[in-house]
């Protein structure tokens, strides 16, 4: 395969290569995060998760809109707005959602994943009544757009450098509010015994809403983010949510290292195999892989050792 | 007083009466699958009165597909309302039932049995993917039912219940490959295309084509439908360097692949690799977005911007029905075919009568199709021309070649089957 080549060119497509595995990995890490935080400290399988995403990349659609028909001066910073907006609208929907139906259900977290796909579909058709069946083209700032030129040869996409730097800021913002912020002390106080933190004073029922709002937020940050490299459609959702599944589930549904470590390893594997072999070949290598692990171990890559 | 009621009380209850007797007769001439009316043409067992003929309208409005359906949904209300303002067919308005197949194909397999049995309709205009229509094939089989279907595939099919509007594979791509070959001197190519039926035959077609004019395909690849990490392909088309990037990748895959390749700083417009693709209509740059497209070209039998005066009336009569912002793609043209080739043959074979409109049905004549001029092929298929559009910033295609004659329909071309 690679005796035609010099080795210049080789070692540029290779760096290019270890950047797309990169970009890979931040995209499934900025996907999962909503989700494992939800699942993970939460227990509730969020079927909907795609659907909040797109939510984002809605949001960022009309701020867009709005930018380039009053403030066309500062477009250029349209997106950053646009992920705070689409946090706001999304985290408003989540904490809606979890009042309305999440909450009712937590002594049944199998119905979660029902309730959950159904309220999926009805955001789905709710999209296509609002926006239409057709995606949307959700237009960029210039600045976004292209690739930035290392040398002669090695293209970076600009668009992944800023997916990866947003990944960054967002996962260690999360992290830190987990270790250090009221919430997140409260929230792993809830997660590892109900009663006792209940008894303790803290407001269960308020945490569980921030929590379940704050996963739906993240979503959609990730969904405005992905208006860079995707589509927005009403069911655009749900390319991404079997990848979010697979990332927490096979990073051990309850821990944020488990989850960046397992978007690192089936990022690294999948864009390492799909450029060797063909694209299905690897994706179900990929799967394979996946579930043969969690055969052996069926807790994920990293669990919680907790007392229950 | 009580005497001048009388009249009064009578002719109340006559009326009364009158409207008694006028529901049932009302209730017949809705119902028009009885064949209470019967003349020759009402005589098929299908629902045709003297004033009406019922058709289906069977599209996904619900569901992933309803991105891509929507547009034939309007161009076929587009051309009843069309025909019906102009009389009719035989001197009756078309009236449609319209079903959504909610993008799953045991729904299709189901609505058009209701279509067929219980609405009696004398034609069906619906279906877009392959999966769809192989779903309800064996149904408008059984029960003699006609099919218009739009959208181009992958040919490898031809059935008497079904006329097929769209291109099949080798209209499309054999005139595509030849025209980058003779005009841009392509040598090598690299095939992508998302994982189903369609890309897969397209590119064994193309790779057979492309074998025969002795030419070299550098690569050939294909990622799971919905896939949205093009990255690692992108980098192996680096590599590989071919003159063509021959693209069958569709659905919402094609927006993520179409932003990636401009983000790693492949510029279309400079043609290093070219990328010719047979997937992305008007309706889909919509979703990719003009300026991630630009300088791509396309290969297909109708663009937005063709010039002759049939396509201008139409652009105008589309955009004036369902506003001015809305872009045609080339399917939703072909499903605006659906109607006037059945019309035709309707008028031709003189009934409504399935069988009468099979027999008609070759040779059938439009010269006022959008796309030109298209005529009925022996195998159900059109003969038309096939056009190169080189997609600009707008989202619009500029037309850079035009095939001089049209192109036999070949369904089942030697060696694929």
């Amino acid at each position: 395969m690679f005796a035609d080549y010099t080795m210049t060119e080789l070692t540029s497509i290779f760096a290019m290569q270890g950047f797309a595995g990169l970009i890979l990995f931040s995209v499934f890490v900025l996907m999962a995060l909503g989700l494992a935080i939800i699942f993970g400290q939460m227990g509730v399988i969020n079927m909907a998760h795609g659907e909040f995403m797109i939510l984002g990349a809605y949001v960022t659609y009309l701020t867009s809109t709005l930018f380039a028909e009053y403030l066309p001066s500062i477009y250029g910073s349209y997106f950053f707005i646009a992920m705070i907006f689409a946090f706001i609208v999304t985290a408003a929907l989540g904490a809606l959602v979890e009042w309305a139906i999440i909450r009712h259900l937590y002594k049944r977290p199998l119905d979660t994943l029902l309730a959950t796909w159904g309220l999926s579909l009805i955001l789905q058709q709710l999209y296509r009544s609002v926006f239409g069946a057709r995606e949307v083209g959700v237009t960029l700032p210039d600045w976004l757009m292209g690739s930035y030129a290392l040398n002669d040869s090695i293209e970076i996409p600009i668009n992944g450098l800023f997916v990866m730097g947003l990944t960054i800021v967002i996962t260690v913002g999360v992290a830190l509010m987990m270790q250090k912020s009221r919430l997140g002390k409260q929230t792993r106080a809830v997660v590892q015994n109900r009663p006792m933190a209940a008894a303790v004073g803290i407001n269960t029922e308020k945490v569980d809403r921030m929590t379940f709002a704050l996963g739906c937020g993240i979503a959609g940050i990730a969904g405005s983010a992905f208006t860079m490299i995707g589509s927005t459609g009403p069911t655009s959702g749900q390319l991404y949510i079997v990848d979010t599944f697979l990332v927490v589930v096979f990073g051990g549904a309850s821990s944020l290292i488990g989850t960046v470590a397992s978007a690192f390893t089936i990022s690294q594997a999948q864009s390492t195999m799909e450029f060797f072999l063909s694209g299905s070949t690897a994706k179900v290598l990929t799967l394979l892989t996946v579930v043969g692990i969690l055969m052996l171990r069926p807790q994920g890559l990293f669990s919680l050792k907790i007392r229950r | 007083m009580h005497s001048k009621s009388k009249p009064f009380n009578g002719s109340v209850r006559r009326r009364f009466l009158q409207n008694l007797l006028a529901i049932p007769a009302a209730v017949m001439l809705a119902n028009a699958s009885l064949p209470a009316y019967a003349d020759s043409a009402n005589s098929t067992g299908l629902a045709v009165t003297d004033k009406t003929v019922k058709v289906g309208i069977l599209h996904s409005v619900t569901g992933t597909m309803a991105i891509s359906e929507t547009g034939s949904v309007q161009a076929e209300k587009l051309a009843i309302e069309q025909i019906n303002a102009m009389g009719g067919v035989l001197g009756r308005k078309i009236e449609f039932i319209q079903e959504d197949g909610a993008s799953d194909w045991p729904t299709f397999a189901e609505k058009s049995k209701k279509l067929l049995i219980n609405d009696k309709v004398a034609a069906v205009f619906g279906c877009w993917t392959s999966a769809s229509r192989k779903a309800v094939l064996p149904i408008f089989e059984q029960y003699n039912g006609m099919l218009y279907y739009p959208t181009f595939y992958e040919g490898l099919e031809q059935s008497p219940n079904v006329i097929y509007t769209g291109q099949e594979a080798t209209q499309q791509i054999l005139a595509g490959i030849d025209w980058v070959v003779k005009e841009k001197g392509a040598k090598s190519f690299f095939l992508l295309g998302s994982d189903y039926i369609w890309p897969r035959t397209s590119n064994k077609i193309a790779r057979k084509h492309i074998d025969k004019l002795g030419l070299k395909v550098s690569g050939e690849e294909y990622y799971p439908l919905g896939h949205t990490q093009f990255n690692s392909v992108i980098n192996k088309i680096k590599l590989k360097k071919p003159d063509v990037i021959f693209a069958s990748v569709v659905g919402g895959s094609n927006v993520a692949f179409y932003k990636q390749l401009k983000a790693a700083g492949i510029d279309m417009t400079k043609e290093k690799p070219l990328v010719l693709t047979i997937s992305v209509t008007e309706d889909e740059i919509l979703g990719i977005g003009g300026e991630n497209i630009e300088g791509a070209y396309a290969s297909m039998k109708y663009f937005q911007s063709l010039t002759n005066d049939n396509n201008k009336n139409f652009v105008k009569a589309f955009k004036e029905r369902w506003g001015k912002d809305i872009v045609i793609g080339d399917v939703t043209q072909a499903a605006y075919l659906g109607p006037w080739l059945w019309k035709a043959a309707v008028e031709k074979a003189g009934s409504f009568d399935i069988d009468k409109v099979r027999a008609a049905s070759p040779g059938i004549e439009l010269k006022t199709a959008p796309e030109g001029y298209v005529r009925v092929h022996e195998n159900h298929h059109l003969w038309s021309k096939t056009r190169i559009g080189n997609a600009q910033a707008d989202g619009q295609y500029k037309i850079v070649y035009e095939t001089k004659d049209l192109i036999e329909p070949d369904p089942f071309p030697a060696g694929y089957k």
